[in-house]
């Protein structure tokens, strides 16, 4: 049956699995870590009592409510997903992943959910400390959500713990199975990725607020926090990635290979800054690289042997998004690191931002987007043929239904999801805009015991009493 | 030994999610395609009383299919391509009142109304899409005239029963016009349910002989027949709580969302009742469909540790939360 699965059906699906999970990553990057400065905002203003700590939640919340909603509607198209178009994943390996799946519905998704609730619309209802606690139920929530579906992906990529009977994977140990070797190395890569995605889009809706002319302290105050937890999480993120390449290069060699674009197994090999990969004469075009330092990354050896791409013939990804992706991702990381150390640099050593930095800043508010999709497009892309390593090929997954239905599923979800992403990104700088015309407006913990009819502004514009209708 | 029981025990796991969002999600979707569009007062309200909730509620879908991929994942397969159209739908429906909640809230005002729009859209489609889901699950997906007929006919009831929770929801939260205008859309969608229903169970026996026999033959009938008479009971005194609301003092308001409860509720045991121990009516029963006990128990631990957790603190939220929702509400 599953063999029927016709070329075009297993295209389309391929193509809208990519796009579903492209678009939902994004959001989840952002709240994962967003969660914890949120939880940090409302701890510094416990601890200092100073009220643009809570200014500065009471803006970032409102985004984080946005994101959240996006990460939440495209996850549960995700969770149909496996059933709708990869029947045989669920077929061959469902007695693994799917407890996994379920652990992470049980013990994160409803506790997420729940106390984003209470976070979003309890701050008059519960006392300060409650609402502190659901903020921090929440960040917890999304950081267990990513504990197992990484989990699970690393599972998929070095498969252990189970053994195949009558073709069908069934555990044997699940210690084994969720801390499977590439799963820590993911995991801390992610949820330090998710750090840094966040710090960058904070630094940059704060530095646009302030060129938009905001002389309130509460973008300042963020912006500030922002860049210095990115100018510590970027060495911290190429020292875990170059540690994730070293478990790579020990569990998926094939990958590496096509991170590094070598055909041919051989020792002391060059870091190529540009290639063109050819797959038809298995060779680059245009090499540019500076020798030996490929061997020394990976081996930590100047002559260091590298397995070539051509020891696994038939059996290796597609090596030019691999390649290019990898390049995207690592030159990225090196502007990011760029921005956010002269961005600390600066703040240390004259209290403020020049202006030609806050633009750079804007202009790479999204970097941590585009970083971490390159990454996982290696990563995913690197894990080609297969779905599950040695286990399972992508094809064999794949759904035998007519591909016309897939057509038109994949047109619905395309054009939503691009009509989404533009009201996001239109929406985030909007209500940066709309925040700087705002006085310093007083907030909740301040007017905690006033009367509920006092008008003053927050920071969206609306007076509070308007507010009860919006939300 | 524990094994043996496994297979039921998420049978019953799932029907239980199944319920809860139907009740939970249900007054969601069912607020969704009440918003008025000619009133931007109530339309506030209304969100604002579901707020908080939505998105808990959501999840119990997601545990649903959860199970079912978890634990059958041989009808999770079956059951997602054969009705792979409807669920894109669903989740396209899912996907805009999702986003609506927050974008109407935060985007550029002019287009709040417009974000409405779509709010009450995706709600409208969520449930229809659901209900034709249920019909088309229910005839073993077989699509023909017929069964499309009946199958649009489920999507209609579900639509209506949603409406009607909704609007005890709302009898529930809220006060003065907005109550009388919602236990007036709540009774008449009440009055649509019921015949929608009927007629779904007077068509069903006719379409499964297997279902007709469980239902008519003796001594189990005298038992299961007590089950559209309780309902008929509930639905009648909800109709004439509805009639007379604003009630003096707002006394007994949950009565309409309390009966919606349980006419949801004995409509699951009905259903349950035609069905079991089958997961896929007619094709797959859980026991078949189940996957490695290994996996089941691993799982089922889970369940047992986190869920009455998860039931504590949904409790907890609809206890901070309680009372009318027309008081200050923000974040």
């Amino acid at each position: 049956m599953l063999e029927a699965a016709n070329e075009t059906t297993l295209i389309l699906s391929r193509i809208q699995f990519a796009l579903n999970i492209s678009f939902h990553i994004l959001f989840p990057t952002i709240t994962i870590a967003m969660a914890w400065l949120l939880f940090f905002f409302k701890i510094r203003h416990h601890i200092s009592g100073h009220p643009v700590w809570m200014r500065a939640y009471r803006f970032w919340v409102k985004i984080f409510a946005l994101t959240f909603a996006l990460g939440v509607v495209s996850g549960i198209t995700m969770s149909f997903q496996f059933g709708t178009n990869w029947p045989g994943f669920m077929e061959k390996v469902g007695n693994i992943a799917g407890p996994l799946l379920g652990y992470e519905v049980l013990t994160a998704f409803f506790m997420e959910a729940t106390f984003l609730g209470a976070m979003l619309f309890g701050i008059k209802r519960l006392p300060p400390w409650l609402h502190t606690l659901s903020t921090f139920l929440v960040a917890i929530g999304t950081s267990l959500s990513a504990f197992w579906i990484l989990a699970l992906n690393s599972w998929m990529h070095t498969p252990q713990g189970f053994e195949m009977i009558d073709g069908v994977a069934h555990a044997t140990d699940w210690w084994e199975i969720i801390f499977n070797p590439s799963f820590p190395y993911r995991f801390f890569h992610m949820l330090i990725a998710s750090g840094l995605t966040a710090c960058f889009l904070v630094m940059g809706v704060s530095a646009y607020r302030i060129i938009k002319g905001d002389e309130k302290k509460a973008p300042q105050v963020t912006l500030r926090a922002a860049a210095f937890l990115a100018a510590v999480l970027i060495p911290v993120q190429i020292f875990v990635g170059d540690l994730h390449g070293l478990n790579t290069l020990k569990h998926q060699p094939q990958k590496v290979a096509a991170m590094e674009g070598v055909w041919e197994t051989q020792k002391g090999v060059p870091l190529l800054l540009f290639a063109l990969p050819d797959e038809d004469e298995r060779t680059n075009h245009f090499e540019v690289g500076i020798p030996n330092i490929a061997s020394l990354i990976l081996t930590h050896d100047l002559d260091g042997e590298i397995k070539g791409l051509n020891e696994f013939q038939g059996k290796h990804p597609p090596v030019a998004p691999v390649f290019w992706g990898f390049r995207i991702m690592v030159g990225l990381g090196v502007i990011m690191l760029f921005v956010s150390w002269m961005t600390s640099w600066q703040l240390l050593r004259h209290q403020r931002v020049s202006p030609i930095m806050l633009k750079v800043i804007v202009a790479t508010t999204f970097s941590g987007w585009v970083a971490t999709l390159a990454g996982w497009y290696v990563t995913e892309i690197g894990r080609q043929p297969y779905l599950v390593t040695g286990v399972l090929t992508t094809e064999q997954a794949a759904t035998n239904i007519a591909a016309s239905n897939v057509g038109i599923s994949l047109a619905l979800y395309a054009i939503v999801y691009v009509v989404l992403l533009i009201a996001y990104i239109h929406t985030l700088f909007y209500m940066a805009r709309k925040s700087v015309k705002v006085e310093e407006f007083v907030t909740p913990s301040e007017s905690w015991r006033e009367s509920d009819n006092n008008n003053v502004e927050d920071s969206s514009g609306q007076t509070k009493s308007e507010e009860v209708k919006v939300l | 030994m524990m094994a043996d029981y496994l297979p039921t025990f998420f049978l019953l796991l799932m029907a239980l999610s199944v319920l809860i969002y139907a009740v939970l999600d249900g007054y969601d979707l069912g607020v969704g395609i009440l918003l008025p569009m000619n009133n931007v007062e109530h339309r506030h309200q209304m969100i604002a009383s579901i707020g908080p909730f939505w998105d808990a509620n959501e999840t119990w879908l997601v545990l649903a299919v959860g199970i079912l991929l978890i634990a059958f994942p041989q009808a999770h397969n079956i059951v997602l391509r054969e009705l792979y159209l409807p669920a894109a739908i669903m989740l396209i429906g899912l996907i805009l009142r999702g986003v609506a909640f927050d974008f109407r809230a935060k985007a550029v005002t002019q287009y709040q109304p417009l974000w409405d729009k779509v709010f009450r859209l995706g709600s409208l489609i969520a449930a229809l899409s659901q209900g034709f889901m249920l019909g088309m699950y229910v005839v073993g997906f077989e699509y023909s005239f017929i069964t499309i007929c009946f199958s649009l006919l489920t999507a209609f009831g579900a639509a209506a029963a949603y409406v009607y929770i909704g609007g005890a929801w709302l009898v529930l939260k809220t006060e003065g016009e907005l109550q009388k205008f919602a236990a007036k859309k709540a009774r008449r969608a009440g009055w649509l349910m019921g015949l929608s229903f009927i007629a779904i169970s007077t068509v069903n026996p006719w379409l499964n002989p297997e279902v007709a026999e469980r239902w008519f033959t003796m001594p189990g009938a005298l038992v299961v027949l007590l089950i559209p008479v309780m309902c008929g009971l509930i639905w009648l005194l909800v109709d004439q709580y509805l009639k007379y609301v604003p009630v003096q003092k707002d006394r007994a308001c949950w009565v309409p969302f309390v009966g919606g409860i349980a006419i949801f509720s004995f409509c699951l045991i009905g259903f349950a009742y035609s069905y079991y121990p089958y997961v896929i009516p007619g094709q797959l029963t859980a026991e078949e469909a189940a996957s490695a006990t290994k996996s089941l128990q691993f799982v089922f631990y889970g369940v047992v540790i986190v869920l009455p957790v998860i039931l504590a603190y949904t409790v907890l939220s609809y206890r901070i939360f309680k009372g009318k929702t027309n008081e200050l509400n923000y974040y």
